[in-house]
């Protein structure tokens, strides 16, 4: 009796016992050192472990800080703030570092870039990018499949109307989005520079012009404008340099694809999408002669008139030319609200049986 | 005394496999299965523990249980093998072999409480395999239980990541598609079964 309870006991607690200073000495023995500020800059840092510093976490950058050869302020999640603090532990002075953003540079939504199939696979870019390059005419641009969307562990990115929308105040710069994206149209850029060339397409003018509504055509009209000369062309793209732009936006204003775009707090400012033509029925494109048909008649009378008039008497035709012209520009005005009413009218239809056949 | 060692081996990888087929260690075949990488780091450190828990399991059962009568104390006993075990190891990778380490490190608390580790412990004294276990053979059947785990969560990890990719009805995502994945894995590892000797 005594033996089968006293043995169990005496084993079972030896094992532990035995295990307990194993465990202890082993502590002791291979103990490593680590360095103390190790912990107190991981206290500093977000914790985020985006990779943003270029490290595999913020625990492999605090080692690599205490390891020596490593600026403080590479964290971008935390920016100046955390830097000065590193640098306060580290007992060095912190470098200041510009403040960086993600930019997608694309604008290419689907009503303004051309699509040259549906796809209807799994919703990600890289499915997409596979499968002839996504369904963009353009081999350039956003895919709007949103992978950068899901690596993002700030809540920045979005997709609105087809193509990534970062949303600067959120954007720390770590630059998942831009590691991820399978177009590379993601760029990290200084947020001091607020103007960006929205495009990354380096084909020539008319296959950029063709496949995409406000593709950069690389006319370089940005460059002959821009007063520092920060803009330059190359491979049929323009490029602003953010170290040599003033932010005047003489460029935004004069580039004929409204390519160029502001930064704003809320993100860029897009551009409308212009109306695409609408497409005509047989019957319209025979009310449109007719119609052009009335005001070539109109117009040629008046003129023959004039012609008569010149011939005839000096004095008269100038009042009667005055006349006759005052007519005729009250006519063409006319002719033209008329026109301009028939074109409405058709572009609602064409937008009606487009919004049918999505339906359908 | 090889085709003993080979048969234990196969029977441990393919037939009886610790996952798939006696559901031993689900926690961490669902757990760590979401990328190929780190599953593959989790089964090196499952075979390795298991490997050390063999050896060191039969010793206290066949040098301290067993002389003392004391058969019935097995499970507990085991238990504060494995546990110590994987602490030591830990801290022994940590000094020694720090590359190691970090690849490991993380999976290594993790085995501590897995099931399967005891279950090899355990199969080995009870004669699951139908076969007195010597030393050698506990072993063997240890490392090779550990290959089984590799195999079930690096095929599981693989199936996982395409699903990532795939178009999966809305109310499968997540772990209910992964269950479903992990149970026709199962059901594919039933066909060894026709293998066992």
């Amino acid at each position: 009796m005594f033996n089968s309870i006293l043995v169990p006991i005496l084993i079972i607690g030896g094992m532990g016992l035995v295990f307990g200073v194993l465990l202890g000495v082993a502590s002791k023995v291979f103990a490593v050192k680590e360095d103390e500020r190790i912990p107190k800059i991981l206290e500093v840092l977000p914790g985020a472990n985006c990779g943003g510093c270029g490290f595999a976490g913020c625990s492999a950058y605090a080692a690599a800080l205490c390891k020596g050869g490593v600026k403080t302020n590479m964290c971008p999640v935390g920016g100046e703030a955390v830097a000065n603090q590193i640098a306060e532990i580290m007992g060095v002075t912190a470098e200041k570092k510009e403040r960086m953003v993600a930019r997608v540079l694309c604008n290419g939504s689907p009503d303004r870039a051309v699509q040259k199939y549906y796809f209807d696979g799994p919703r990600d870019c890289y499915s997409a990018h596979k499968l002839g390059g996504g369904e963009k005419m353009c081999a350039y641009g956003c895919l709007g499949f949103g992978s950068c969307v899901k690596v993002c562990k700030f809540g920045a990115i979005s997709i609105k109307n087809g193509v990534a929308y970062v949303n600067i105040d959120k954007c720390v710069a770590c630059g998942a989005c831009a590691e991820e994206c399978p177009k590379k149209v993601i760029k990290i850029l200084p947020l001091r520079s607020k103007y960006t060339i929205n495009c990354k397409s380096v084909e020539k003018g008319k296959v950029t012009r063709h496949d995409c509504q406000v593709g950069c055509i690389g006319c370089g009209i940005c460059a002959k404008t821009c007063p520092k000369g920060a803009i330059s062309i190359s491979d049929n793209l323009a490029v602003i340099d953010p170290a040599k732009c003033v932010n005047c936006g003489l460029c935004a204003q004069k580039c004929p694809q409204k390519a160029i775009n502001k930064v704003t707090p809320e993100g860029l400012v897009r551009p409308e999408p212009k109306p695409a033509k609408p497409k005509l029925t047989p019957e319209q494109i025979e009310a449109l002669k007719a119609k052009k048909a009335a005001q070539k008649k109109d117009q040629s009378q008046p003129a023959g008139q004039k012609e008569k008039n010149v011939k005839s008497e000096q004095v008269k035709a100038d009042t009667k030319f005055n006349e006759v012209v005052k007519e005729n520009i009250a006519k063409e005005a006319e002719a033209r609200e008329a026109g301009a009413a028939i074109e409405k009218s058709r572009n609602e239809d064409v937008s009606k049986t487009q919004e049918i056949e999505i339906n359908e | 005394m090889v085709a003993d060692l080979l048969i234990i081996a196969i029977g441990a990888i393919l037939i009886n496999n610790f996952v798939l087929v006696q559901f031993l260690g689900i926690c961490p075949f669902l757990g760590v299965s979401k990328k190929v990488d780190t599953s593959v780091g989790m089964g090196f450190a499952v075979i390795f523990v298991m490997a050390c828990a063999s050896i060191i399991t039969w010793c206290v059962q066949y040098y301290l249980l067993v002389p003392f009568h004391l058969e019935y104390l097995q499970t507990i006993a085991f238990i504060l093998v494995i546990a110590v075990l994987v602490q030591f190891v830990e801290m022994f990778l940590k000094k020694s072999i720090p590359s190691l380490y970090s690849a490991l490190g993380v999976y290594l608390p993790l085995i501590t409480t897995n099931c399967a580790v005891l279950g090899v412990a355990i199969q080995n004294i009870t004669k699951f395999t139908g076969v007195e276990m010597s030393f050698v053979k506990s072993l063997v059947y240890g490392v090779s239980a550990g290959i089984g785990f590799t195999i079930a969560i690096v095929l599981f990890a693989g199936v996982r990541e395409r699903l990532e990719s795939s178009n999966v009805p809305e109310f499968l995502k997540g772990m209910p598609i992964t269950l479903v994945t992990a149970a026709l894995l199962s059901i594919a590892f039933l066909g060894f079964s026709g293998l066992s000797f």
